[in-house]
């Protein structure tokens, strides 16, 4: 029982950073080098602009990049490796070891994340670089800001394992970006239906709102920009809704998985 | 003894095409092989070879019936730890090195490192991959893929080995050194369960062949059995005969066709061999060669599939 209890974990760290290995030596994090370009250029056209003005700009402009880019990985990545792994038969020798399929996503899904680490760390860093070198100091808000949007990549990237563990990555891509669009909508949603009138709006709408992750619970770029109060409990409550989305979205993405045939 | 495989009634409809048509891969299939057995499982592209290797493999769920290995279900995924499997036409994580993809499936089996390290040292060894073992896959050819793939399925020391099509899509070479591997593991006791179209590769290399056809089993048993009842015919090549010899020859032979400076005669029943042997001394004519043909695995093979066509 032991055996095969470490056995999974094996497993399911092996897999992870081959996914892990796979993201970078496909050259997945290249994109780094374009992010940090567009914020070296952002900085010097904003160098003609007055001081406080500029650091808000390059703040709120980097943050709104470090998301961008990490929902473009989270997409990409997230859908592509599980589809790949499929379409290229890697997955054959791999489930014919003792790996239960439910490794085999939570494995993919962790690689996903520790790419999006990565990706982040390196971008935070070069981004706390930049604010450091116009501010002379470190804003420990932003740090807050960036956490919340690794917790929004995470859901992301759940969401896009789960289309991909049963449909193509053109559909799983589609999909997996409106909910993105959708999620940061819901709230607006919901409240355009309960003033509509219509009854099957109103149910359509809520269900939406109920379904689909409010992924604007996790966008702090303004509260960190403008150092506006963040609530603790708030924070740790996102970070819970979060956590309890990714898992029922895997564990849907493990029951897809679990009966399928492949070919 | 338990089998290695036990198959019982196997069923697997899939639903292939726009309109999800329903299809027959595989019918009611059984079979049963013995520990230490080198199985041939036979039949032409699209038969349900595969179909067959992915149910063995939990790849696939069947339609209705089982199929255990070791006494144990399929499903059970404690029973994977004996099985090492080579998929048709592998294809592997290519941005990893031949080392590094053996270390990744090693980890899958829980394998600690100093276990792997011993292990993967052996088995490049066995497969003849010493030089190329550093470098990406992509960098590999066909037969060198094929090879680390027997590799990666050998990884656990498994008592039962499945191969897809290990020699598809392999040159002469290639097809050698896989097929001396498997002789390799055969004699070494483990239980090899192979799927082929070629047939002199299973001759080569099994005890027991199974000939699939349309997704149902026409036929198993040892390749002795299956061979020796129908063999004979033989074929006696002459030189020096006179037109006139030769139509006294003839009426014995079920075909004569000219060969070079002579005919070759060919006769389907062994017992009228002394007979036509000593007209032909007789008529002192110079016989050149006398050839018997067994029936080979081919033969048997069309034949079942001709009959399942009638």
């Amino acid at each position: 029982m032991m055996r095969g209890m470490n056995a999974g974990v094996s497993a399911i760290k092996a897999i992870a950073i081959n996914t892990f290995k796979e993201a970078v030596r496909n050259k997945i994090l290249y994109n780094l080098i374009f992010f940090a370009v567009l914020m070296m250029a952002v900085s010097l056209v904003l160098d003609q602009a007055t001081i406080g003005q500029r650091n808000k700009i390059i703040k709120d402009f980097g943050l709104a990049s470090i998301n961008l880019f990490g929902v473009i990985i989270a997409i990409v990545v997230g859908i592509s490796l599980v589809y790949k792994e499929i379409e290229k038969r890697t997955i054959h020798p791999l489930l014919a070891k003792p790996v239960r399929r439910s490794s085999f996503l939570f494995g993919k899904y962790l690689g996903i994340l520790l790419t999006l680490v990565i990706e982040i760390l390196l971008m935070s860093f070069f981004f706390f670089l930049l604010v450091w070198l116009y501010e002379g100091g470190f804003d420990s808000y932003l740090l807050i800001a960036i956490l919340m949007i690794f917790v929004e990549l995470s859901v992301i990237a759940a969401v896009a394992i789960f289309f991909s563990s049963f449909s193509t990555p053109v559909l799983s891509g589609m999909f997996t970006f409106s909910v993105y669009v959708i999620g940061h909508l819901t709230s607006f949603l919901k409240d355009f239906g309960a003033s509509s009138g219509s009854a099957i709006i109103k149910q359509f709408t809520h269900f939406l709102y109920y379904v689909l992750p409010n992924l604007e619970r996790f966008n702090l770029k303004t509260h960190a920009v403008y150092h506006l109060p963040i609530e603790i409990g708030q924070l740790l409550f996102s970070i819970l809704y979060g956590l309890l989305y990714i898992m029922i979205v895997m564990l849907f993405a493990v029951l897809c998985f679990e009966r399928r045939d492949f070919k | 003894m338990t089998p290695a495989i036990e198959i019982k009634h196997l069923t697997k409809k899939i639903r292939s095409g726009f309109l999800m048509k329903e299809v027959m891969a595989l019918s009611d299939l059984n079979l049963s092989i013995p520990p230490g057995t080198a199985f041939g499982f036979l039949g032409p592209n699209g038969a349900g070879k595969t179909t067959t290797i992915k149910l063995l493999t939990g790849l696939s769920f069947p339609t209705s019936g089982e199929a255990l290995i070791f006494g144990r279900p399929v499903s059970d995924i404690s029973v994977r730890m004996k099985i090492g499997f080579l998929p048709e036409r592998p294809y592997f994580y290519d941005y990893l090195s031949g080392t590094e993809y053996l270390h990744f499936c090693g980890e899958l089996f829980g394998m600690t490192r100093a276990a792997r390290n011993k292990k993967i040292t052996k088995l490049i060894e066995l497969v003849g991959l010493k030089e190329k073992a550093g470098e990406q896959l992509r960098k590999y050819s066909k037969g060198m893929l094929q090879r680390i793939g027997l590799a990666q399925a050998l990884i656990n020391d498994p008592e039962l080995i499945i191969l897809d099509e290990p020699m598809s899509g392999l040159d002469p070479m290639g097809r050698k050194q896989v097929r001396d591997i498997i002789l390799h593991l055969k004699g070494q006791g483990k239980t090899v369960f192979f799927s082929t179209h070629v047939l002199s590769d299973a001759e080569m290399i099994c005890d027991q062949v199974g000939i699939i056809v349309q997704g149902s089993l026409q036929s198993v048993g040892d390749l002795e059995t299956l061979l020796s009842p129908k063999t004979c015919s033989i074929e006696v090549s002459i030189k020096g005969v006179s037109e006139s010899a030769l139509s006294l020859f003839k009426p014995m032979a079920s075909s004569t066709k000219i060969a070079d400076e002579g005919y070759v005669l060919r006769i389907d029943d062994a017992g009228i061999l002394p007979k036509l042997l000593a007209l032909l001394q007789a008529e002192k004519v110079q016989i050149v060669s006398i050839i018997p043909h067994r029936e080979t695995l081919e033969d048997i093979f069309m034949e079942e599939i001709r009959g399942r066509q009638s």
